[in-house]
């Protein structure tokens, strides 16, 4: 009770105040340069590019030619459906026919080699909200999850702000290509119960952010067994699902579960979003998929403080239940996401750059470790300063993600135009020359 | 007067103690054998303190549990009931405790169900107050005029049909280009990519608009000073968040919407005191009951941060006056706490009455502002609960900057922004709209009462909101919560129609039942005056 009565301002809690939200960090503070000084094509082309934020902006045209020629997603005209039910009080289950839709594309994307019930979908708005509200109902103040490094950093602010929840890192390294061992779980679990830490769950991202790659069969059978023996949860983040670069490589943890016959299955929950697949951040879609009753009951109810405009669902259910238009777009996605990795994988080879093996996502995984002074955290930041103030790109250090060791960095390509990209590519080529010489 | 609980007996303590995450004997014990071992300054001041420690907290514990006057507790009724007993609250600030107690108590691990947290294995047994009980029963079994006529009639749902046709109409014309275009070519990326999570500043100038708007232009609203959230819903429980630590308190009059035990205590771990209004003053807020609870909880140690009131109250349809929103403020004042302010029914006032904004309160210069924080949201005014609008405007710099960091957890839909930036900067049609839609109110609202009256039940005069709020004690088989449900129960199942029950709002007083009526048409009236016929038998 440290706030006096006595005292004229009025005081705030401690969530408020806290700096858990974490945008004091490097991975927020290049945002900050890239807004004060954003490059442009014609405008502003010495400006800061921004290659840190993961968003999908290849596909944009998909989306407005199929909502130029579909005009009833957008409007209630006369010949449009179910208006009452739309705009009147929706409750937290939302719409079946956009829940529908959302399994079915689950499935398209996972090729059919895996079944969605449209009953065990919850929406939110958002992934983040999805990750937040499963750490609510999965862990209590106090307890831990394990997370394999390196990851998202807005999983530090997701999973622990509000929620008082602990993360607890499992080490990946580079020398197995960041792969999750048992070995590496076993001693995060032993960290944790060191620290007087409960374990309540382990979380990964399938596909990887920052890595860029799908977890392997074997690996997940080994994360699954180790939920089992250790009888914690699992949570598999897979937003990144409909962005691999070939349909055959992802494996989402549903599929081990089918070859399972579904054994062990109620401490698994997925969560999907249309954020990254579809380059739809802006709507705000998000889904729980869980194999637990319980964990759905409750998943529902409290969606309620983050529920999905029904104006949103409306429009995405006519668009994702048009097979058509689903079916095209995951492909032509997909092919469009791997010509734009190749492209820059090439482009920083041909500066000496090389990045980890990447099959997935919307950034590769950059090797600068042979630049640094030191294999050093500091001397890490100290060449991310140099990229973003004098390179002017701000692209995130591998420190933000949690990474045991310095030098690596996330990139992302997919949020810009392919000139932009080649702007960029030659600004690292440059800028490695110029190194070189030195 | 005392009144039977009925739910009490489906009170959460006895989940609590399967779980192991409140109270419970077995903890008591382990606390201090655990301080001993891990105590510093050796065995004997490891095990004094420790033990000393859990004596004071036994006393407080037993202290608080035996207070007659109940309701203050965790006011667990059964919809959402919160696993979290005022004594957990403390255990979480003495850091080791809730730890142990958790790796103590669980069943062992590779044995039996992976369990869920304790702060919500409560709620998956609770969720069966009247309230949602209610609302189940229509949706398995609606009214329809012509194809469902003995269906359950809704009168448990705050939401406005009266106007629909108008925003229908609207949309019809306007929708898709609204979305897409607002008169530009049709573009996606406009409406795709992130967007500031507390909304886009062209959607919070035309929300800060239709605020003023439907407030008669008594004051203007700052759109930098808003944050928008997916609804009201979050936009109360970010500012929960924001104003009180776990096991802090809200004051909130009583009866207050039933949603409000969800949106400010489930996740937060935050208190409400209720603050009781009686019929005798028509159950207008007093400021010195307000002060009661206040002191009553300071004496229990409860940490009071704020007061939240609905203006227009619900499930009353009270305004408050502005020499009650002064003398609120004078209240917080000498309190040092703060006021969350919830306007989001200004806009569906009816009658004589003037609403006055806690905005129009607070002075320009007065360092006051910076406790007061206004929630509003569309769904009540614009009747579009769908689309997930909410509001947080407020004075204070520190609680702004919080507000739209939470708000990425919530955040409103960019195309729903765009439709509605479309909508409400069409000045004519909200116009015509707010007007309307209060005529429609106003008529309804009378034809209702009167309903009601013809049987002998009188209602509190009311000036905004969808509903009245009647008195039905003289039809209980007994003045306590238990012949109020009795009745509720006879009037679901026997007369098919789902009114709210003034227990599931906490009201002090038995009998009380809410009404809305902005889920009928003028021809539901008289049937539903005939069924609630059917169903009454006088008591004396």
């Amino acid at each position: 009770m440290a706030i006096e009565i006595e005292q004229p301002r009025v005081g705030l809690s401690k969530v408020a105040v806290s700096k858990t939200h974490g945008e004091d960090s490097p991975y927020f503070a290049g945002w900050k340069a890239y807004d004060e000084n954003p490059y442009h094509e014609t405008s502003n082309q010495s400006g800061v590019i921004q290659m840190g934020l993961a968003e999908n902006q290849v596909s944009f045209d998909l989306l407005e030619k199929y909502l130029e020629e579909h005009s009833e997603a957008s409007s209630w005209g006369k010949g449009a459906p179910g208006f009452r039910e739309n705009a009147l009080f929706q409750d937290y289950h939302g719409l079946k026919s956009f829940r529908q839709a959302m399994a079915n594309f689950m499935e398209q994307i996972r090729g059919g080699r895996a079944k969605f019930d449209p009953d065990r979908i919850v929406l939110t708005a958002g992934a983040t909200a999805a990750n937040e509200l499963l750490t609510f109902i999965l862990a209590d103040p106090g307890d831990a999850l394990l997370i394999p490094t390196p990851y998202y950093p807005g999983f530090d602010r997701d999973l622990r702000w509000r929620t008082s929840v602990n993360i607890v890192p499992i080490h990946c390294g580079s020398s197995n290509n960041f792969q999750i061992t048992p070995e590496a779980m076993e001693a995060a679990y032993q960290s944790a119960e060191s620290m007087n830490l409960k374990v309540r769950g382990i979380l990964i991202t399938n596909p990887s952010n920052p890595l860029g790659a799908t977890i392997q069969r074997s690996a997940l059978e080994q994360i699954l067994d180790f939920a089992v023996n250790k009888n914690i949860h699992l949570v598999s983040d897979e937003i990144y699902s409909g962005s691999t670069f070939s349909s055959s490589e992802f494996i989402s943890i549903a599929e081990i579960l089918e070859t399972r016959g579904y054994k062990d299955a109620e401490r698994v929950h997925i969560v999907y979003s249309l954020s990254k697949d579809l380059g739809l951040p802006g709507f705000r879609v998000g889904t729980i998929y869980s194999y637990n009753d319980q964990v759905v009951t409750t998943a529902r109810r409290m969606s309620s403080f983050t529920l999905i405009s029904s104006q949103t669902q409306h429009l995405l259910a006519c668009m994702l239940s048009n097979k058509e238009f689903s079916e095209n777009y995951i492909k032509t996605n997909r092919e469009r996401l791997s010509k734009r990795y190749d492209m820059i994988i090439k482009g920083l080879k041909k500066a000496g750059i090389e990045c980890l093996k990447g099959n997935a996502g919307l950034f590769c995984w950059m090797n600068l470790s042979p630049l640094l002074e030191k294999p050093m955290r500091e001397s890490e930041l100290a060449l991310w300063k140099v990229i973003l103030n004098e390179v002017k790109l701000n692209i995130s250090p591998g420190s933000s993600c949690h990474c045991s060791e310095p030098g690596w960095f996330r990139v992302c390509f997919a949020n810009m135009s392919e000139q932009t990209l080649e702007i960029a590519l030659e600004r690292i080529h440059k800028f490695m020359e110029q190194r070189k010489r030195n | 007067m005392t009144q039977t609980r009925y739910y009490r007996t489906r009170s959460p303590e006895p989940e609590k103690e399967k779980t192991g995450g409140g109270g419970g004997t077995a903890m008591r014990v382990i606390v201090p054998l655990q301080g001993v071992v891990q105590g510093r300054g050796g065995l004997v001041l490891g095990s004094i303190i420790p033990c000393a420690l859990f004596y004071f907290l036994q006393f407080y514990l037993k202290r608080n549990r035996d207070d007659p006057d109940d309701k203050n507790e965790s006011n667990s009724t059964s919809q959402n009931p919160t696993t979290r007993s005022p004594s957990s609250e403390h255990l979480t600030e003495l850091p080791g405790l809730t730890r142990s107690l958790s790796r103590a108590l669980l069943s062992p691990r590779n044995s039996g169900p992976v369990s869920i947290s304790a702060r919500v294995s409560g709620i998956v047994k609770g969720g069966d107050s009247p309230y949602y009980m209610g609302l189940k029963r229509v949706k398995e079994d609606p009214y329809d005029e012509l194809d469902n006529p003995n269906g359950v009639i809704q009168l448990g749902l705050a939401e406005n049909k009266l106007s629909l046709d108008l925003v229908k109409d609207w949309l019809a014309e306007n929708a898709r280009e609204a979305i897409l275009g607002n008169g530009k070519e049709l573009s996606v990326s406009g409406i795709a990519p992130y967007q500031p999570f507390d909304g886009l500043m062209e959607f919070k100038v035309a929300v800060a608009g239709f605020m003023s708007q439907v407030m008669e232009n008594a004051v203007s609203f700052n759109p930098s000073q808003m944050v928008l959230t997916a609804g009201a819903t979050p936009a109360i429980e970010i500012l929960s968040f924001c104003l009180a630590d776990t096991g802090n308190a809200f004051l909130v009059p009583t009866p207050y919407y039933p949603g409000f035990d969800r949106d400010v205590k489930w996740r937060t771990g935050v208190e409400i005191i209720h603050v009781p209004c009686r019929s005798a003053e028509n159950f207008h807020l007093s400021i010195a009951a307000l002060d009661r609870s206040f002191n009553q909880a300071k004496k229990r140690g409860l940490k009071v941060r704020g007061v939240i009131i609905s203006n227009p109250s619900n499930p009353v349809g009270n305004l408050l006056n502005r020499e009650t929103l002064y003398s609120l403020l004078d209240f917080a004042r000498e309190k040092n706490i703060h006021i969350i302010s919830n306007e989001i029914l200004a806009g569906s006032t009816h009658g004589n009455e003037e609403f006055v904004s806690m905005a129009e309160i607070v002075d320009q210069e007065d360092t006051d502002r910076k406790r007061v924080h206004i929630v509003y949201g569309l769904s009540k005014d614009l009747s579009l609960p769908g689309f997930q609008v909410g509001v947080i405007y407020t004075f204070n710099e520190d609680v702004l900057a919080a507000a739209r960091k939470l708000s990425r957890f919530s955040a409103t839909s960019a195309p729903t922004q765009c439709l509605l930036i479309s909508m409400l900067s069409d000045t004519k049609f909200v116009r015509t709209f707010i007007t309307t839609n209060r005529e429609r109110l106003q008529r309804m609202y009378v034809q209702l009462v009167a309903g009601l009256e013809k049987m002998g039940i009188k209602s509190i005069k009311s000036s905004g909101g969808f509903y009245c709020w009647a008195d039905m004690s003289g039809f209980i088989s007994s003045y306590s919560e238990k012949g109020e449900v009795e009745l509720w129960d006879k009037l679901l199942n026997i007369g098919k129609v789902n009114v709210t029950p003034g227990s599931c709002c906490h009201c002090i007083e038995p009998g009380w039942f809410r009404f809305c009526f902005a889920t009928l048409t003028e021809k539901d009236i008289p049937v539903v005056m005939e069924r609630i016929q059917k169903v009454l038998k006088p008591v004396n």
